[in-house]
């Protein structure tokens, strides 16, 4: 454990689904205290506090305080869209290499259970006279007369995109993606849905955008997850069992897009996760070929196929190929969301990026239980907020 | 005739529609929005120039579920002009995936979205199939 080296100590997630009984910061004060037992610290050691929630109004981070904790020590509130949890991990990395605490916490929750379309989901009425507003000079609302708004909608076009580029997508292919992740949930206790559906079931559920069907969509739900962040010239102070279920930090990377043609037509998902995977490669000296297991983006099944190819998992072009093979279930040579994915385990949006990364975690750490991926040694957590950001992790289990 | 305006400020009515885009002087990368600099290098001055009418479907989707007030199913669709892409709807075809193809060749139309108060009729565009 070099001193430069950043690791967590202690991470946990609240099971995901319906809290109704629960509010923003019963849920992030229960990922926070059962991250810092597992620790094994107080809130007394924690240097800096990076906190993410989109939905809740601001100021997540002080109200968390104010419930677990008043220590006087720098919040940072942050929003990235669906990657604010890798956003918050990635601030708490950074305050740590730059020498400005030695232990840090990183927290995102939300509140979606019941919540419909979070993009496009309401349309505000014509006006009663024609004048052109906002940068397209438009008269009216766009959505649903220029394209489509939806996320549903959004990641469809990248699938298909993608089917158009290469061959070989079908509605059925996303449908078989989705099926396994649903396959997946049965072993996950802390997933919003542990149901295995059918093909039959998946394809002919409610369409939601083709060809998107309803189980083929992230699951709106309630979550929170936290994850306590050491040097690794402080982890080396600790207590031997602390350091024994240490996971290394290998590479933390945040991207945006590079301009490119017709990246702010239909968002490209693809250069930018392609980007932050070949910096996380570089920096943590492993390659795909050496990942155990890898926690992606899955907010839609068509968007499962896209970063297969992204993270580099199989050749440019092959994602189908690779698909097909089995390759990504969880006996396969590279499992791919074997916490049922957001497809099932849920995505309330600013837990996502560090739920993804606990999951990798426990599999590292030997203690996933009845999913456990035998003897996995690294992993990949990936996530995408539209807009776009894009956080790539990789983990190693202590060398001990 | 009632008057009539575009739906969006880069759709150009008249007797040969067609879109128009703010190209960067120094690059060459386009942009159908209100600018203040190019995104691609940073440059600032801009030339306007004509979209090509003709393209093929590079992706899309068809649209079951949408806000109160979307008529839904409908087809969202990006088209490649000729090298420019455009975010558009698909129109005068059936929404359905056996309707709609991947690499479909489409040209542009005109819808009318409505009339205002004043009478003054919307005319908005979308992409159709070629024959």
């Amino acid at each position: 454990m070099a001193s430069d080296d950043v690791w967590i100590l202690g991470i946990s997630m609240t099971r995901f689904g319906k809290h109704p009984d629960s509010d923003l910061i019963d849920l992030a004060a229960e990922a926070t205290m059962n991250a810092i037992a597992d620790a094994g610290i107080t809130m007394r050691e924690i240097g800096v506090l990076a906190a993410g929630n989109l939905r809740g109004g601001g100021g997540i981070g002080q109200a968390l305080q104010k419930q677990v904790g008043q220590t006087g020590i720098p919040v940072y509130n942050v929003a990235n869209a669906c990657a604010t949890g890798a956003t918050a991990i990635r601030v708490v990395h950074m305050a740590l290499r730059a020498g400005e605490a030695d232990f840090g916490l990183a927290v995102g929750v939300e509140k979606l259970a019941g919540a419909g379309l979070l993009a496009g989901g309401e349309r505000v009425g014509d006006s009663a006279t024609w004048s052109p507003q906002g940068r397209f000079g438009a008269v009216g609302p766009l959505d649903g007369r220029i394209g489509t708004e939806t996320m549903p909608g959004v990641f469809a076009q990248i699938g298909m995109e993608y089917g158009h580029r290469y061959g070989g997508t079908s509605f059925e292919l996303f449908a078989r993606i989705s099926e396994k992740n649903h396959a997946h949930s049965t072993l996950n206790p802390l997933a919003s849905y542990q149901r295995r559906f059918t093909l039959d079931e998946i394809m002919n559920d409610v369409m939601i955008s083709y060809p998107n069907t309803r189980p083929m969509c992230s699951a709106n739900c309630d979550g929170a997850a936290a994850a306590v962040l050491v040097t690794g010239a402080a982890l080396k102070t600790l207590a031997p069992e602390q350091r024994r279920r240490a996971v290394k930090i290998s590479a933390s990377v945040l991207t945006t897009d590079p301009w490119e043609e017709a990246c702010q037509v239909l968002p490209n998902v693809n250069t930018l996760t392609r980007n932050a995977a070949r910096r996380a490669y570089d920096t943590a000296g492993v390659g795909p070929e050496d990942l155990d297991l890898v926690e992606l983006h899955d907010c839609f099944a068509t968007a499962e196929l896209v970063h297969y190819d992204n993270l580099m998992l199989c050749p440019e072009g092959g994602a189908v190929d690779f698909f097909d093979s089995g390759a990504t279930w969880r006996d396969g040579s590279t499992p791919v969301n074997v916490s049922g994915g957001l497809e099932s385990k849920g995505h309330p949006i600013s837990a996502t990026g560090i739920a993804n990364i606990w999951e990798v975690a426990t599999h590292l750490r030997g203690e996933a239980g009845d999913r456990q991926i035998p003897g996995a040694r690294v992993g990949l957590a990936h996530v995408i907020g539209l807009g776009s950001a894009c956080g790539v992790h990789i983990l190693e289990r202590a060398a001990a | 005739m009632p008057q009539t305006v575009p739906f969006v400020d880069y759709l150009v009515l008249g007797e040969r529609p067609h879109l128009v885009a703010r190209e960067c002087t120094a690059c060459g990368a386009r942009f159908f929005d209100r600018r203040n600099a190019c995104a691609n290098c940073f440059g600032t001055s801009f030339t306007q120039v004509d979209v090509p009418t003709e393209g093929e479907v590079r992706a899309f989707t068809i649209v079951a579920h949408a806000a109160p007030g979307v008529p839904v199913p409908f087809v969202s669709a990006t088209v490649d002009c000729a090298g420019t892409s455009v975010r558009a709807n698909l129109i005068n075809v059936e929404p359905t995936p056996e309707a709609v193809r991947l690499g479909m060749k489409v040209r542009l139309a005109l819808t009318a979205v409505g009339v205002d108060q004043a009478g003054t009729e919307a005319i908005s565009f979308g992409f159709e199939p070629r024959p």
